[in-house]
């Protein structure tokens, strides 16, 4: 069994919320306060939602898509922000600048009357992640299994989501790990290809494992 | 008292760990709490579990409270309710004098401390007395529609603290320093909603001549018009036109005229229909909420007017689905169709009963989404974390 030099070390997070004072009522305060928050907010709202997100809940992908579902009623506008895949976009303004047009062409074409009463209005956000060491190395993939079974979810989300879009890790922690310390760059390739966007960390984790235990059965002894 | 490892058997998997790492990074460090007082729930509620825990973790953790006299008070209480937007008669005489009561308690407490969280009103003027660490306001109310003046009054001293933090994002008043986001938790192992046997539910409830022989509908909460108990009587008298089940309305009354007008309004309800039981109980009656929530086919709170109100995730704790009025935070807790219902009116709420009442199976589906719900978002131990992940970030 392969070795690697470098452990992989799991760490988990916290996620410290910051209200920004910035509220929207209908579409059109949507449209004019995405584009001038901070591009921490565009980031909570969108590829933070992967750590909040609940199994039992709706999937709306992002917190714009489930505002405007929820709170003012408008499927149309929902449907058009959910299947933004923030995953799609090299940085995050390229990102905002989509959701932006979105929201510009669905006033354009439909208005944005439906106004809602201020406790249910949109509340821009931001996070401080605080990052937790979790105790579990691996230097060998039978290590890393462990270790990927045993830790908090939160360490999913932050070596997939938030390594490849705040970290600049475009392959995901994971993968980089298992690419140039373990030397699998076929197992890499595969956890590379696994998508987080609308399931759960816990399903991310489940097929993670997966694709684990398929290399392990591979390996030889 | 509950140690941390305790929680382990509640807890999502890896959160007692996630804490204890977490502590490591602050241990030694001291945090000082303030409040206006030890009793009543919110601030107090919450300080009592989770100061012992801290403590537990090596965080070295104190609470101090301020006092005075009976001007002092009633200008406290009467400056909160004008920042939760209520309109009262605020003298500059109370308002100087608040401000003077509080100088004399800040040479009266040991405020050194790495991190103070000084929670709501009362207390809030000892900013001015500051010394070194970092100081957090710790309001726990909704101060959104805060009268301008009384808004303009308090924030003079909001602004000399580093942070705010608040229960929900839009609780919140502008003010020039970064304000942070903590929802409210529960206590899993605390009288109110540790596990109780069903023999000590059938007790609490023969105690309580709540015979439990058809479907309960239950709201637990003060007898105001904020929480409509009104509205919850007229919900069930268009449910028990086609289910046969029995209404338990338990609140604390006190000698607020509009409130003991509600409460007789209640008590005549009572005593011409005998399927709708008033109980008045003491702030104390945690078991008997506890036995109450759990007997409860469905959980009521119909509040038109709330703070962040912690019922639904005490209720869906217990695995029952909750019906909660479209107010405050309730919203936050309760996941529309999957762990209950959100209405706006008493006819809605009666539409949500039946509709549950006709569909049973929904019942102990919606009630174990809401445990699964609260386990992972409303627990004590989420609080926890959050607690120490600000005690972190400040101090970086």
């Amino acid at each position: 069994m392969r070795t690697a030099a470098r452990p992989f070390l799991f760490v988990g997070c916290v996620e410290l919320r910051q209200t920004l004072d910035s509220h929207a009522r209908d579409a059109r305060e949507l449209m004019h306060r995405l584009a001038e928050v901070p591009a921490d907010s565009v980031f909570f709202h969108t590829f933070g939602y992967f750590l909040r997100h609940r199994p039992f809940t709706t999937a709306y992908g992002n917190d714009f898509a489930r505002w405007a579902a929820v709170e003012i009623g408008d499927r149309t506008l929902a449907e058009r922000l959910a299947v933004v895949d923030p995953f799609a976009f090299a940085t995050v303004e390229a990102l905002r600048e989509h959701l932006v047009t979105i929201l510009q062409d669905h006033l354009r074409l439909h208005g944005g009357d439906p106004r809602v009463e201020f406790d249910r209005a949109f509340h821009f956000q931001r996070s401080h992640i605080v990052e937790v060491g979790l105790g579990l190395a691996a230097t060998t993939l039978a290590e890393f299994r462990a270790g990927l079974a045993a830790a908090d979810a939160s360490a999913i989300y932050l070596h997939t989501v938030e390594a490849r879009a705040r970290g600049g890790r475009r392959a995901g922690d994971f993968a980089e790990w298992l690419r140039a310390a373990l030397e699998l760059p076929t197992l890499a390739e595969r956890f590379q290809r696994v998508d987080p966007y609308l399931t759960t960390l816990e399903r991310v984790r489940g097929r993670l494992l997966s694709l684990v235990d398929r290399a392990l059965e591979e390996e030889p002894a | 008292m509950s140690r941390i490892d305790d929680y382990r058997q509640v807890a999502p998997q890896g959160a007692v760990d996630m804490i204890l790492k977490l502590a490591d990074r602050v241990r030694g460090r001291r945090f000082l709490n303030v409040t206006g007082g030890r009793l009543g729930g919110g601030a107090a509620e919450i300080l009592r579990e989770a100061v012992p825990i801290l403590s537990d973790l090596g965080v070295d953790t104190s609470w101090e409270i301020t006092g005075g006299d009976s001007p002092y008070y009633a200008t406290a209480r009467a400056l909160q309710a004008t920042l939760e937007g209520a309109e009262r008669v605020l003298s500059d005489e109370g308002l100087a004098r608040w401000v003077e009561v509080n100088r004399v308690n800040a040479k009266k407490l040991m405020l050194d401390a790495d991190l103070v969280l000084v929670h709501d009103v009362q207390p809030a003027s000892l900013v001015t007395h500051r010394t070194d660490g970092r100081w957090v306001w710790r309001c726990h109310f909704d101060c959104s529609a805060a009268r301008p003046a009384a808004w303009s009054f308090f924030r003079r001293f909001a602004d000399q603290y580093d942070a705010a933090v608040f229960s929900l994002p839009g609780f919140e008043c502008r003010l020039g320093i970064p304000m942070y986001v903590i929802q409210p938790s529960i206590d899993p192992l605390s009288e109110k909603n540790r596990e109780l046997s069903p023999r000590e539910v059938a007790d609490i409830l023969a105690a309580l001549r709540v015979v439990p022989d058809k479907p309960l509908l239950v709201q637990i909460g003060p007898f105001t018009p904020g929480y409509d108990p009104i509205g919850v009587v007229n919900a069930y008298r268009l449910v028990e036109k086609h289910h046969d089940v029995r209404l338990v309305l338990a609140g604390m009354a006190d000698d607020e005229p509009e409130r003991v007008e509600i409460r007789d309004e209640l008590l005549q309800a009572a005593r011409e229909d005998p399927d709708v039981v008033v109980l008045e109980l003491p702030a104390d009656a945690h078991r008997q909420i506890n036995a109450l929530q759990r007997a409860a086919t469905i959980v009521l709170q119909k509040s038109v007017r709330a703070g962040f109100e912690l019922g639904p995730a005490e209720a869906m704790w217990k695995g029952k689905p909750v019906i909660g009025g479209y107010a405050g935070g309730l919203a936050q807790q309760i996941i529309p169709d999957v762990t209950g219902y959100m209405v706006h009116s008493v006819d809605g709420a009666a539409f949500r009963i039946r509709h549950l009442l006709n569909n049973p199976e929904l019942i102990p589906r919606m009630g174990a989404a809401g445990r699964e719900h609260v386990r992972r978002s409303l627990l004590i131990t989420r609080h926890l974390m959050d607690f120490l992940a600000l005690m972190i970030h400040l101090a970086q």
